[in-house]
C-alpha cells in the first residue's frame, strides 16, 4: 500500500528530498496550487495527467520557480463526485491556504468547482472538462478552461466531414450532456455547411453500458453513408469490435470524437478501424522542437509515453506559472487579469487564454486512424489551432453572462 | 423481419452473460440470504483473470480456442475460490448479525477489490486481442452475426442445464434447494451449514467469474465493470424471483430482449426501461416471475429485535454537549470544519430518515437517495423555474420528496424484504435517469448551479446554525416519533403483521406513513445539502448515495434509535479522513469497513447498548 | 336472553375439489364458551378462519350482533369488538409486556397517528389493569421476546381484551402448553367470559380442556357439523364416538 501521509506533493530541483531544504534555506513560501481530479474514478486519463503536471512542476522549480518561489501542488481525489469536489475545494482554500484551484476532468465536477470559485472569488483553472457551458452559459470571471471544448472538437471534425460525399448520416453518442452537446453541435455545424446532409438515426447508449451488438445492428439497418461517433472508453472498444465483426464500418465514412487520443486509441490495439476521421494526439509523430523536448523529458522521467492527459496536466502548470509571472502576485484579481489574454507555450505550439470567454486556444490534432504494427495510430494529421474553431465573438458574448 | 431476427439473437447472446452473473447471485441469496454487492467485483475479476491467463497460455501455446476455454475455466475456478475464501474469513463470522448487515461487509470487499484491481492491472482498459477465429461471423438473414455471439447464445441454456443437473442429482444440489426453501429445516437435519454456505459461495462466485470471462472477447476488462453490472444483475435476480435459477434465466432473457429492442424504439430511455420493467413485474407479481413468498430479507435465524427503552440521561447530556460544541464551532474552528459540520448535520438526518423505515419499520430501502435527490432538485428546480428564494426552496424540498415518497411508497409497501428494497431501487434509478438524461429540464449530469442560500444565511456560521436547526431538529422529531404511538404501531406491524391486524392496525397504511415521513426527512436533508453546496447533481440520487445511507444506518446499528446518528457521524468522518489521507483510499476504507463489521456486528451503537444493558443487568430480547 | 353475539349460517368453502366447510351454521351467545372440535382435517381451522375474516366464504354469512361481516378485513372485525388469540402466539417481540397491551389500547382509542407524547405514557393504568386480570402484572416490564409460552398466551389474552370485546375467538388456546398451564389458562378465560359477559368460541385438540371448560361443544367432521350439545351429550353421541374412536383418537 502506498501511503502518503499528506498528499502534498512538493517537488524540488534535485529531487524530493533536497528540495524542501533548499526552499527553507531561501526562506520563501511556495506558491500553492490546489488541484482536484477524478484520480480513482478515471485513472486511465488522470494518472498520465498527474504525471504531466508533476513533470512541469519539477521543471519550473528546477529553473528557480516563479517570482523566486517554488510551486507546490496539493492534490485531492474527488472520486468523480461534484459534491466531494466542492467540499475539497473549500478544504484546499481554507485549510491548505492554496492560492488558486485547478484540475477536474468530468464536466459536472468542473462546473461545480467553477461555481464555487465564483462564490468564493478565487481563481480556478479547469484543465480537462469539455462542456461548453463552463466558459459560455455558465462562464464566470474566475474560471478558465484549458482543453479544447466539445464545440471546438466537433467543429474540427465538421470541417473534414463536410468534405465527404456522404449525405446520409447516423450518430451514436453516450446519453448525457457531453454526448448530447457533441451531437447537437456536429449536426448544427455540418448542416450549415452542407444543407444536403440528413441525419437518419440516433443511438444513445447509456454511458459505460453500451449494448454494442444491438446498437450496431440498429445503425446498420438505416444503411447510412456515414457515422458520427462520440462513444469512448470501454463503450468504444465494445462498439468497434461489434462493428468490425458485423461489417458496419465497411464502405462507410466514420467521424469520431476524441478517438485519436492515446487514452482511447490504444485499447483498440489491432482492431483499430482504418480511416476514421478523428481528433486526437499522435504523440509519436509530432516532431516540433517544443514537443520533442517535452516528450524526451517525460520519457526520461517516467519511462512511458505521453498521453493527451499528460499534455493537459503539463500545460495547466505552464499556464498558471506564466499567469503568476505576468501578474507579479498571487492575488486573485491580479491573476485573473493576467490570465485574460495570456500567451503561453504548449508542446503543441503557442496558445492564448482568450479574454473574451476564458477559453484557451489549445488545439487538437485532426487526422485519420490507421493500423501500424498491430497498433492504432493517426495518419494524415494536422494540428488544428483551437483559435480557428470557435464561434464569432458576438455569438460568444451572447451566450456568456456579461457580468462575469 | 430480418432485422427483428438479428436483434432477437443479439438479445439472446447478451442474456447468456447476464444469466451467468444473476444465477450466481440468486443461488447465493437463496441459501445465505446475503445481498452480495461484491458479486459485480467477482464478475470484474473474472474478466481480468481471463485476460491474464489467456495471454499467458496463448504466449505459450499459440492462440488456440481450447486454451481460451481453459483460461476461462481457470479464471472461474479462481474467482470461485476467492468467493469461498471471503465467505470463510469474513461472512461466516457475521451470519448472526441483524438482517442485511452482511451487505455492509460485501460493500467493503467491493472497495478493496477496486483498488487491488487498479494496483494489479493498471488504469487502462485491457482488451483481449481477438485472433481470427474470434472475429468470424455467419451470414444470417443477409446480415453478419458474430459467431462468438452465436456460441454465447448456447452457453446460457448449457449452464442452466448443468445447474439443473447439479440441483436435482447431487446431494449438494439437493441441500442447496432445501436450504433455499427452508433454512432451519436443513440445519435441523444436521447438515453442516458452514460447508454448504462455503460451497454456495464458491459456486455463485465462479458463475460470476465465468460471466466476466465470456464477455471479454466482445469488450475489454475495465475498472468500472463491477458497479456497471451489479444493478442489472440484481434486477434480473429480482424479476426472476429471489433464489430461483430458472427465474433468473427467464428474467435475463426478458431484460436482454427489452434492451435489444428498446434501443430501437426508445433509444434515449434504455436505462429507465430496465427499471420500468422491474417495477412493472414487481407490481404485478410481488415475488418475481418464479419466486416464492418466503424469500425474506429478514434473517431467518429467528433473531428478535431488541426492546427500545428511553435513552439513559447521560446519552441525552452527551448529545446536548456535542450539539453545543458543533453550534459553537464557527467561534473556534476553521471554515472547512464548519463546512464539514453542515454535511454531518445533513447526513445525520439522511440516515435517521432511512432508519425510521429500516429499524422500526423493517422496510429496507436500496433507493433512499431518490428522496434526498428529489429534495435537492426540488430546491434547485424551484430556483430555476420559479425563482423561489431559499426559504421557500427548503419547504419545496421535503414536499417534492414526500410527494414522490407517497407515490413510490404506495407500490412499495405492499411488498416485503428484498423485493421491496429492489422496487425502491428501481424507483430511485428512474428518478436518477431522469435527472441524468433529461438535460433540458434538469440540466443533466451538469446539474443546476447557483443554488446559494439567502443573504442572511450566506455566512458560514449562519448556514451551520440553519442546518443544525433544520436537520438535527428534524432528526430529534424522528426520534420522538419512534417513541410515540406511531413508532410503536410501526414496530408492531414489523414484529407481527398478523397480530397488528388483529388489534385493528392497518399495517400497510402505517408503513406508507413511515415511507412518506422518511421521504420528507430525506428531502429536507437534500434541500439543506443543495444550498450548502450551491449546486445539485444527479450523483445525489445515484446508487452509491443510497448505499451511503445504508452503510451509515447499518454501521451505527439498525436496532438502536441512536444508531443512524452515530453511524452517519462515524462513516462520514471516516470517509473524509481516509479520502484525504490516502491515495489508495478505497482500499483503506474497505478494510476499515470490514474491520468495523467484524468488531461490531450489532453496529457501533448496538454494541454500546449491549454492553450498557449487560452491565446494568437489563434483560435484552 | 338477547340474540346470539356471533351467528353463522350455511357456510361453504371449497379448496379445489375439497369441500372444506360444508353448510355449517352455528351461534355463540354472551357469557358462553363454545368449543369447536373435530379430528385433523375436519375443517375446523377453515371454519374458524371464515368466522374471523381471514378467509372469505363461498356461500353463507357470518353476523356479529346481526351485522354481516362479509368482506371485512380482520382489523375492521376487531373494531366491531372481536378479540383473538392465535394457535402460534403472535405478540410484538420487541416490546415489553405492558407495551404490547398499550399498543392494543392505543389502536382501540384511535391514537395511532400521534407523533409526540411517548407511547409508554399512553393508557399505562389501563394496561396494568388488564395485565392484572390475566395475572401478568409482575412481568409487565419484561420483553415479550423472552417470555415462556404460557405467559405469551396470557399476554395475547390481555391484548384481545383491550378493545373491550363482545366476542373472543381463540384458535387452539392451549396448544404447546404444559397440562397445569392449560387448566390455569382456561380457568382464567372462563372467569373472564363470565365476568365480562363475553361470547367465546375456541377450537381445541385437548379433550380434557374441552370437556372441562366448554359450556357447549360442536363437532365437525369432513367439513360438516355432526353433533352439538353439552359435554355429556357430545360424549354420548354415537356419530362423535364413531369419528373419534373409529379413527383411533380419544
Amino acid at each position: 500500500m502506498m501511503r502518503t501521509t499528506r498528499r502534498a506533493v512538493l517537488l524540488g530541483a534535485a529531487g524530493t528530498l533536497a528540495a524542501p531544504a533548499l526552499i527553507r534555506a531561501q526562506g520563501t513560501q511556495p506558491i500553492r496550487i490546489g488541484e482536484i481530479n477524478s484520480y480513482t474514478a478515471l485513472p486511465a486519463f488522470t494518472l498520465p495527467y498527474r504525471n504531466g503536471w508533476q513533470l512541469r512542476v519539477e521543471q519550473i522549480n528546477a529553473a528557480g520557480g516563479v517570482l523566486g518561489r517554488p510551486l507546490e501542488v496539493i492534490w485531492r481525489d474527488d472520486a468523480g463526485r461534484p459534491q466531494d469536489a466542492v467540499r475539497l475545494a473549500g478544504e484546499l482554500l481554507d485549510n491548505e491556504r492554496v492560492d488558486l484551484l485547478a484540475g477536474t476532468f468530468f464536466s459536472h465536477v468542473g462546473l461545480a468547482v467553477a461555481d464555487f470559485a465564483l462564490q468564493r472569488r478565487r481563481m480556478f483553472v479547469a484543465s480537462e472538462p469539455l462542456t461548453d457551458q463552463l466558459v459560455w452559459e455558465k462562464g464566470n470571471r474566475y474560471t478558465f478552461r484549458l482543453r479544447p471544448s466539445t464545440y471546438m472538437q466537433a467543429a474540427m471534425l465538421v470541417e473534414e466531414a463536410a468534405k465527404l460525399p456522404a449525405r446520409r448520416w447516423v450518430t451514436v453518442a453516450p446519453n448525457y450532456e457531453y454526448g448530447q452537446s457533441a451531437v447537437k453541435w456536429f449536426k448544427q455545424l455540418l448542416s450549415a455547411k452542407r444543407p444536403d446532409v440528413q441525419f437518419v438515426a440516433e443511438q444513445w447508449p447509456a454511458l459505460g453500458r453500451i449494448d454494442a451488438g444491438a446498437t450496431v445492428a440498429a445503425l446498420e439497418r438505416e444503411r447510412p453513408e456515414a457515422i458520427y461517433n462520440v462513444t469512448f472508453g470501454p463503450d468504444l472498444t465494445n462498439f468497434v469490435r461489434q462493428g468490425n465483426t458485423r461489417g458496419l464500418f465497411e464502405g462507410r465514412s466514420v467521424v469520431s470524437l476524441l478517438t485519436g487520443e492515446p487514452e482511447y486509441l490504444d485499447p483498440l490495439a489491432d482492431e483499430t478501424p482504418q480511416g476514421w476521421i478523428v481528433t486526437g494526439y499522435p504523440w509519436d509523430q509530432v516532431e516540433t522542437a517544443e514537443h520533442v523536448a517535452f516528450r524526451r523529458a517525460y520519457q526520461a522521467k517516467y519511462n512511458d509515453y505521453p498521453r493527451l492527459g499528460t499534455v493537459v496536466g503539463y500545460d495547466t502548470i505552464t499556464a498558471i506559472a506564466e499567469c503568476i509571472k505576468r501578474a507579479g502576485s498571487t492575488e486573485t484579481e491580479k491573476m485573473v487579469e493576467a490570465m485574460r489574454g495570456l500567451p503561453f507555450a504548449s508542446p503543441f505550439g503557442p496558445c492564448t487564454f482568450r479574454a473574451l470567454d476564458h477559453q484557451s486556444t489549445l488545439g487538437a490534432f485532426v487526422g485519420r486512424t490507421a493500423l501500424k504494427g498491430g497498433k492504432g495510430t493517426m495518419v494524415d494529421w494536422r494540428y488544428a489551432d483551437g483559435a480557428k474553431y470557435l464561434p464569432p465573438d458576438d455569438e460568444v458574448r451572447k451566450m456568456r453572462p456579461q457580468s462575469g | 423481419m430480418d432485422f427483428i431476427l438479428i436483434q432477437f439473437l443479439t438479445g439472446l447472446s447478451n442474456a447468456s452473460a447476464l444469466f451467468l452473473i444473476a444465477s450466481g447471485l440468486t443461488v447465493i441469496f437463496g441459501v445465505t440470504r446475503i445481498v452480495n454487492f461484491a458479486h459485480g467485483s467477482f464478475y470484474m475479476l473474472g474478466a481480468y483473470l481471463t485476460w491474464t491467463i489467456t495471454r499467458a497460455l496463448w504466449d505459450w501455446g499459440g492462440r488456440e480456442p481450447l486454451l481460451f476455454v481453459l483460461a476461462i475455466l481457470f479464471a472461474a475456478l479462481a474467482v470461485g475460490a476467492l468467493g469461498a475464501l471471503i465467505e470463510i474469513v469474513l461472512l461466516r463470522r457475521i451470519y448472526r448479525a441483524p438482517e442485511l448487515f452482511q451487505l455492509l461487509a460485501t460493500f467493503g470487499v467491493v472497495l478493496i477489490i477496486q483498488d487491488i484491481a487498479l494496483a494489479v492491472w493498471g488504469p487502462e482498459d485491457l482488451p483481449l486481442p481477438r485472433p481470427p477465429w474470434l472475429r468470424r461471423f455467419v451470414e444470417i438473414a443477409g446480415s453478419r452475426f458474430p459467431q462468438y455471439d452465436l456460441i454465447l447464445i448456447l452457453v446460457g441454456p448449457a449452464v442452466l442445464a448443468a445447474l439443473w443437473f447439479l440441483f436435482q442429482r447431487t446431494r449438494f444440489g439437493i441441500l442447496v434447494r432445501a436450504a433455499t426453501q427452508d433454512r432451519e429445516m436443513v440445519a435441523a437435519l444436521g447438515v453442516d451449514q458452514r460447508i454448504l454456505f462455503t460451497g454456495v459461495f464458491f459456486l455463485g462466485s465462479a458463475l460470476a467469474g465465468l460471466g466476466g470471462a465470456i464477455v471479454l472477447p466482445s469488450q475489454s476488462a475495465f475498472l468500472q465493470m463491477d458497479l456497471a453490472i451489479i444493478a442489472e444483475a440484481f434486477v434480473v435476480v429480482v424479476v426472476g424471483g429471489l433464489g430461483s435459477v430458472p427465474g433468473a434465466f427467464l428474467a435475463s432473457l426478458l431484460i436482454a430482449e427489452v434492451q435489444a429492442f428498446g434501443i430501437v424504439l426508445v433509444p434515449k430511455a434504455t436505462l429507465v426501461l430496465v427499471f420500468l420493467v422491474m417495477a412493472g413485474v414487481l407490481i404485478v407479481r410481488p415475488y418475481g416471475l418464479l419466486g416464492r413468498p418466503q424469500a425474506h430479507a429478514r434473517a431467518a435465524t429467528g433473531t428478535v429485535e431488541p426492546v427500545i427503552r428511553p435513552a439513559p440521561a447521560i446519552l441525552g447530556w452527551a448529545g446536548a454537549v456535542a450539539l453545543a460544541l458543533a453550534a459553537a464551532a464557527p467561534f473556534f474552528a476553521g471554515p472547512y470544519a464548519v463546512t464539514v459540520l453542515v454535511e454531518l448535520a445533513v447526513f445525520v438526518l439522511f440516515a435517521a430518515s432511512l432508519h425510521l423505515m429500516m429499524g422500526p419499520g423493517g422496510i429496507v430501502s436500496f433507493g433512499h437517495a431518490a428522496y434526498f435527490g428529489l429534495g435537492a432538485y426540488g430546491a434547485a428546480l424551484g430556483l430555476r423555474f420559479l425563482a423561489v428564494p431559499m426559504e421557500a426552496g427548503l419547504v419545496l424540498a421535503p414536499l417534492l420528496a414526500g410527494l414522490f415518497g407517497l407515490v413510490f411508497g404506495w407500490f412499495a409497501v405492499r411488498l416485503s424484504g428484498v423485493y421491496l428494497a429492489m422496487l425502491t431501487l428501481a424507483f430511485a434509478q428512474i428518478v436518477w435517469a431522469a435527472a441524468f438524461q433529461w438535460v433540458e429540464f434538469t440540466g443533466g449530469d451538469n446539474g443546476i448551479l447557483g443554488v446559494w442560500p439567502s443573504d442572511w444565511a450566506r455566512g458560514k456560521a449562519a448556514y451551520l446554525w440553519l442546518a443544525i436547526v433544520l436537520c438535527i431538529g428534524a432528526t430529534l422529531l424522528l426520534r420522538r416519533m419512534i417513541h410515540a404511538p406511531f413508532g410503536y404501531a410501526l414496530r408492531a406491524a414489523r414484529d407481527s403483521e398478523l397480530r397488528a391486524e388483529a388489534i385493528g392496525l392497518d399495517a400497510v397504511r402505517i408503513r406508507l406513513g413511515a415511507f412518506v415521513i422518511a421521504a420528507l426527512g430525506a428531502g429536507l436533508a437534500g434541500g439543506v445539502y443543495a444550498y450548502g453546496k450551491g449546486s445539485v447533481f444527479p450523483t445525489y440520487i445515484s446508487i452509491p448515495k443510497s448505499i451511503d445511507a445504508l452503510l451509515m444506518v447499518l454501521l451505527g446499528g439498525v436496532q438502536t434509535v441512536s444508531g443512524p446518528i452515530v453511524g452517519a457521524l462515524a462513516y462520514h468522518t471516516l470517509f473524509l479522513t481516509v479520502l484525504q489521507a490516502f491515495a489508495w483510499w478505497r482500499l483503506v476504507l474497505g478494510l476499515a469497513i470490514v474491520l468495523l463489521v467484524l468488531a461490531f456486528p450489532q453496529g457501533i451503537a448496538g454494541f454500546v447498548r449491549q454492553r450498557y444493558e449487560r452491565a446494568r443487568g437489563i434483560e435484552g430480547a | 336472553m338477547s340474540g346470539p353475539v356471533l351467528e353463522a349460517r350455511g357456510l361453504h368453502k371449497r379448496f379445489g375439489g375439497v369441500h372444506a366447510v360444508n353448510d355449517v351454521s352455528l351461534a355463540v351467545h354472551a357469557g358462553e364458551m363454545l368449543a369447536l372440535i373435530g379430528p385433523n382435517g375436519a375443517g375446523k381451522s377453515t371454519c374458524f378462519n371464515l368466522l374471523n375474516g381471514q378467509l372469505g366464504a363461498d356461500a353463507g354469512e357470518v353476523r356479529l350482533e346481526g351485522r354481516p361481516l362479509a368482506g371485512l378485513k380482520p382489523r375492521a372485525i376487531w373494531r366491531l369488538g372481536v378479540g383473538r388469540t392465535f394457535q402460534i402466539t403472535a405478540t410484538f417481540a420487541s416490546m415489553t409486556v405492558r407495551e404490547n397491551v398499550q399498543v392494543a389500547l392505543i389502536s382501540h382509542h384511535r391514537r395511532v397517528w400521534s407523533f409526540w407524547r411517548p407511547a409508554r405514557r399512553h393508557f399505562g393504568n389501563e394496561a396494568d389493569a388488564l395485565l392484572a386480570q390475566v395475572g401478568m402484572a409482575d412481568q409487565a416490564e419484561r420483553p415479550c421476546g423472552v417470555l415462556a409460552y404460557g405467559d405469551l398466551k396470557r399476554v395475547e389474552l390481555a391484548m384481545a381484551l383491550a378493545n373491550d370485546p363482545k366476542l373472543l375467538l381463540m384458535d387452539e388456546p392451549t396448544a404447546g402448553m404444559a397440562p397445569s398451564e392449560r387448566i390455569a389458562l382456561m380457568e382464567l378465560t372462563r372467569s373472564l367470559v363470565r365476568e365480562r359477559r363475553l361470547a367465546c368460541l375456541f377450537t381445541e385438540h385437548d379433550m380434557d380442556v374441552v370437556f372441562g371448560h366448554a359450556d357447549r361443544i360442536i363437532v365437525m367432521n369432513r367439513g360438516s357439523l355432526i353433533a352439538e350439545g353439552d359435554a355429556a351429550a357430545v360424549r354420548a353421541n354415537p356419530a362423535v364416538r364413531e369419528v373419534y374412536l373409529g379413527s383411533g383418537g380419544h
